[in-house]
């Protein structure tokens, strides 16, 4: 290659890591700080103390709220991709009436701005019995992440080539072995985006999570580091929030990375077949 | 015999009556820090005290988020929070959920701060007691008064001429990013109260008077928003207009402020270790509006309400009580700093100690100046958000004071007419 | 190209027609069936929920006491006393709410969207480390919204924030700026930190779109001498259209009902309002649940409009066969 965008390249995927960092990178340098130091500006670290995550796990269960999270993240992906595929083939590979109509519907779920709901799905959580319990936060979540499963799903179920499916049910399989065994590892690659994708809207996810939780031992991380406060009412725990949010951020990056390997493994299948 | 049958039938009797007795409450106060340890030792005492068990429920430390989800909550007429902590004007808002304290505070009531009282009330009903006080201070530096040779300014005026004064003088020095007054402009609730200080100290009404008048469109009104609109981009930063509390506190304790309205939080922490100002700060009653003003802080500060759901609504009842008592708002003045609203406590030894500058406050809390919250019930949010509105546009300079002052009393009134509620 | 694949496939469909009926049968019911679990969910968590809303937006429902209200038909929307028009439609400040949220997903999710593209094609690309830098465009979206928006404005503050510091430093500021109290910047930083959110969603739908691209194509370009330009514009364009439309589509949902972002970031007046806000306003800080809810119902027709012009102007067909 030639070297002039071989050096534009590299600058751009620089430039693009140090907009996406600085941030993070601020966040630790704040999270060895503490006090009258967060009105000052630091570009280096200048020591090197981690009483801050001391605290973090001190004052509050917060492993315990880092576990509630990784619950209800972890359900709410395992069972919108379970629904989500298996409507996906359907709405993306047979041809039946009022198809158009079902998808534009399962869109609107996610038209209504998060508040009008809340009060309609605090009575529904509550009228369930789910209140202040962790399998509440899942079934409220699944309302954010499911529409946007399904459609994703169904978009790329139906750039696959038509053929592939012909086979196997001239075979005499049954749809069901069809999505299993052919589709699913077509779609690798689709659906481990579109699962981390509905991981980070559920692990994000902080309105109701506030609501549909009363006690910290049932809290997700947002509404634990949002309700973490300084010693007096005005007074912001900054390097403390700062600390929890580096705590938090890690599981996500393990997590990308662990399942690079299943991206990468779904394309060269892609590959193969195609 | 009969006397120990006598004896175990009292015994059991007291078994008894301490088993019905023996509950679990909820109360929502402060999830952290010192705050909660202080609120902690108090219901533990009271716990052990009556053998019932508390559950502290931490709540956002956003007041509107805190606001929003007490709503939620109560709106459902979930019994899961017994006793709320709640801001002083919340009141109005959530009566309609909260238990009538009239019969059982009486006792007590008329210890405590009358205009901390007034915020308890609604419709002549007591629906919450007062937990500890709060108002806006005029925080200062001495040690660049002495410098400049400039007394503690009375008025608003002089507290402008003063702070150009030094602000000039340092910038001088070359500390180009110094100012004179840092203060809380977003558009919030802390904007609210900013602004009814200065238009209180000018004489020009608190927005809506007792009687439920709209008053705000008046000239003295016109002439405090002119003063603080010409505040911006001279003497105080134009960022000011994005300012909660923390921000204006971060300007003022990295020293690059003369002044600062803020709370009395922001005293402890001035003044903590790691403060670069340590020792150079004072506090002051927020200055006059003219010479025949008055010194005007806003009334802040907490009560504690029983939940109309509440399952256990006696031994709430007795909690708040006891949380709002004499001996406890002492113990919470002498380890945590809250400014006790029974008024006996200002003239406490052992409190002075502790706090020393309790003296001067309680000639500002009795002076202070109450949101319209009573007035207009439940209502309050809308007024308090068109009015925080009109002061925001007038102090980013999209709109001239008497226009706006115009628009907003339209507006209120629009508000009013379906009756404040 | 769909039309090359179907005439390819006419001779097989002809040869399996006398199987086909009793399978197309057999399919639809496992449709049904697929589908069902699904909208079973969605209609137990989101129809009551949305239908509430929608009921309550006709009547005077006050947060205080929702058991006792009064149907009073368009009234929240549009309604006239002693000849003067109320109510929602007639309010400046939603008009103001409704221009901010839409300026703000104009800018936001074009600047994300062309920016997305650039990302997933560098991550497309072979370059060592590109296992890391997946993982390092999907920091900003990991980090809690409540979190990140504070973060930001207190990177953007204007006396002790790190970016005036920066710019100053580097000599493209004189003076301080005043990112967030100025109405007039405030919408600009709040796209900024939502392109630095939100492009790694884009990245990486499109980055996925882009690896289930039929390799052959490609080889046969690049065989042809094709520019990287041309084989851009003309081949990967129009393949990954769907999955960018899906994207974009989801990305703008989310942006017309911005929340957290605005409300953290800028001072939180009129003046930059989203549409959320208000509503949450009405809803919640002023407890006028008929009025809030008229203003949700109002989001959601607004937004539902602007997803079928999309769709109109992306030509798809909900209905299409797969190809």
């Amino acid at each position: 290659m030639k070297i002039l965008p071989r050096i534009g390249f590299w600058l751009l995927v620089i430039l693009i890591g140090v907009f996406a960092l600085f941030p993070l990178y601020y966040a630790i340098i704040s999270s060895f700080r503490s006090g009258a130091a967060l009105f000052t500006i630091a570009y280096l670290p200048e020591r090197f103390d981690v009483s801050n995550y001391i605290a973090v796990f001190d004052r509050q269960p917060f492993g315990q709220n880092i576990l509630n999270s990784i619950i209800v993240a972890g359900s709410v992906v395992a069972i919108s991709l379970s629904l989500g595929m298996t409507a996906a083939y359907a709405f993306g590979r047979i041809a039946f009436r009022g198809r158009a109509l079902l998808l534009m519907t399962i869109l609107a779920v996610s038209m209504f701005p998060q508040v009008a709901v809340l009060s309609g799905m605090f009575e529904l959580i509550r009228s369930l019995g789910l209140y202040n319990t962790l399998p509440g936060l899942i079934l409220a979540n699944l309302m954010l992440t499911l529409p946007f499963t399904i459609w994703v799903l169904t978009t790329f179920m139906r750039e696959l080539p038509k053929e592939i499916e012909e086979a196997a049910f001239v075979d005499g399989a049954t749809p069901w072995i069809v999505v299993r065994r052919v589709f699913l590892p077509l779609m690798a690659p689709a659906a481990v985006t579109t699962g981390l994708l509905a991981f980070i809207v559920s692990w994000n996810e902080f309105l109701f999570a506030l609501t549909f939780t009363l006690t910290n031992e049932r809290r997700t991380v947002p509404p634990a580091i949002a309700l973490m406060t300084g010693s007096t009412a005005y007074e912001l725990p900054w390097g403390t929030i700062m600390a929890a949010s580096v705590i938090v951020t890690v599981p996500i990056i393990g997590l990308v990375l662990v399942f690079q390997r299943k991206i990468v493994a779904g394309l060269t299948a892609g590959a193969v077949k195609g | 015999m009969p006397r120990l049958i006598a004896s175990l039938g009292l015994a059991a009797g007291i078994l008894a009556s301490t088993n019905a007795w023996a509950v679990e409450i909820s109360i929502s106060c402060s999830a952290l820090g010192k705050e909660y340890e202080i609120c902690k030792q108090g219901v533990d005492a009271w716990a052990k005290k009556t053998g019932n068990t508390v559950k502290i429920v931490s709540t956002p430390n956003s007041a509107t988020e805190r606001l929003a989800l007490y709503q939620q909550l109560l709106a459902a007429g979930a019994s899961d929070i017994d006793v709320f902590q709640i801001d002083v004007v919340w009141t109005g808002i959530l009566a309609d959920h909260l238990m009538d304290l009239s019969a059982k505070g009486q006792a007590d009531i008329d210890d405590h701060l009358p205009a901390m009282v007034e915020t308890s009330r609604v419709n002549g009903k007591l629906m919450a007691m007062p937990w500890f006080a709060d108002a806006g201070l005029l925080y200062y530096r001495q040690d660049l008064l002495d410098k400049y040779k400039r007394p503690v300014p009375q008025t608003w005026a002089d507290l402008t001429e003063t702070a150009r004064m030094i602000q000039d003088g340092e910038r001088k020095e070359g500390r180009g990013d110094f100012w004179g007054y840092v203060w809380q402009g977003r558009a919030y609730e802390g904007l609210t109260t900013n602004a009814l200080e200065w238009v209180a100290s000018f004489g020009g009404g608190t927005i809506v008077d007792e009687k439920g008048d709209v008053t705000i469109e008046n000239p003295k009104a016109a002439e405090a928003l002119k003063a603080a609109a010409g505040w911006v981009g001279t003497v105080t930063p134009e960022g000011v207009l994005n300012y909660t509390e923390e921000e204006s506190r971060g300007v003022f304790q990295s020293g690059n402020a003369a002044f600062m309205r803020n709370w009395p939080y922001a005293w402890a922490l001035a003044q903590g270790a790691d403060s670069t100002i340590k020792g150079k700060v004072s506090i002051a009653p927020l200055p006059k509006g003219g010479t025949d003003g008055r010194h005007a802080g806003t009334l802040g500060g907490q009560l504690l309400a029983v939940s109309k759901y509440s399952k256990n609504a006696d031994a709430a009842t007795d909690l708040v009580l006891n949380l709002t008592g004499q001996q406890e708002q002492k113990r919470r003045a002498v380890e945590g700093s809250f400014n006790p609203t029974i008024v006996a406590l200002y003239s406490d030894a052992d409190i002075a100690r502790a706090n020393p500058f309790i003296g001067d406050l309680v000639d500002v809390f009795t002076n202070a100046v109450a949101r319209p919250a009573t007035a207009t019930g439940q209502t309050y949010n809308k007024v308090s958000t068109e009015f925080f509105n009109a002061v925001h546009q007038v102090l980013s300079k999209r709109s001239e004071p008497a226009q706006a002052l115009n628009r907003l009393d339209r507006d209120l009134k629009r508000i009013k007419r379906d009756g404040w509620k | 190209m769909t039309s090359a694949v179907a005439q390819a496939d006419a001779p097989v469909l002809q040869q399996a027609r006398g199987r086909r009926s009793s399978l197309t049968r057999s399919r639809l019911r496992s449709a049904w069936l697929f589908i069902a679990p699904s909208l079973i969910i969605l209609a137990l968590i989101a129809g009551w929920p949305l239908a509430r809303t929608i009921w309550f937006s006709f009547t005077d429902a006050d947060l205080n006491n929702l058991s006792d209200y009064e149907f009073i038909g368009f009234e929240n929307y549009l309604a006239s006393y002693d000849g003067e028009w109320l109510g929602l439609l007639t309010d400046p400040d939603w008009w103001q709410s409704v221009w901010n949220t839409v300026w703000f997903t104009l800018v936001s999710v074009s600047i994300e969207t062309v920016l997305g593209i650039v990302v997933a094609l560098i991550l497309n690309a072979a370059f060592p480390g590109r296992g890391l830098m997946r993982a390092i465009i999907l920091i900003p979206w990991a980090i809690p919204t409540i979190v990140s928006a504070k973060m930001w404005n207190w990177m953007l503050h204007d006396q002790f924030g790190v970016i005036n510091d920066m710019l100053l430093r580097v000599g493209l500021i004189a003076a301080p700026v005043t990112w967030t109290a100025n109405a007039d910047t405030a919408l600009w930083a709040a796209v900024a930190v939502d392109v630095w959110k939100h492009t790694s969603f884009m990245a990486l739908l499109i980055l996925a779109a882009l690896q289930m691209l039929p390799q052959d194509i490609y080889e046969a370009a690049k065989v042809d001498g094709v520019s990287p330009t041309r084989v851009f514009f003309r081949i990967t364009l129009p393949l990954i259209k769907p999955a960018l439309l899906v994207a974009v589509i989801f990305r703008s949902l989310d942006a017309l009902r911005v929340f957290d972002l605005i409300y953290v970031l800028t001072s939180n007046s009129r003046d930059t309002a989203s549409m959320s806000i208000y509503a949450r306003q009405q809803l919640v800080d002023f407890q006028e649940v008929g009025l809030g809810s008229a203003a949700s119902t109002l989001i959601f027709l607004i937004i539902a409009l602007i997803v079928v012009i999309t769709l109109a102007a992306g030509r798809v067909r909900l209905g299409e066969d797969p190809r």
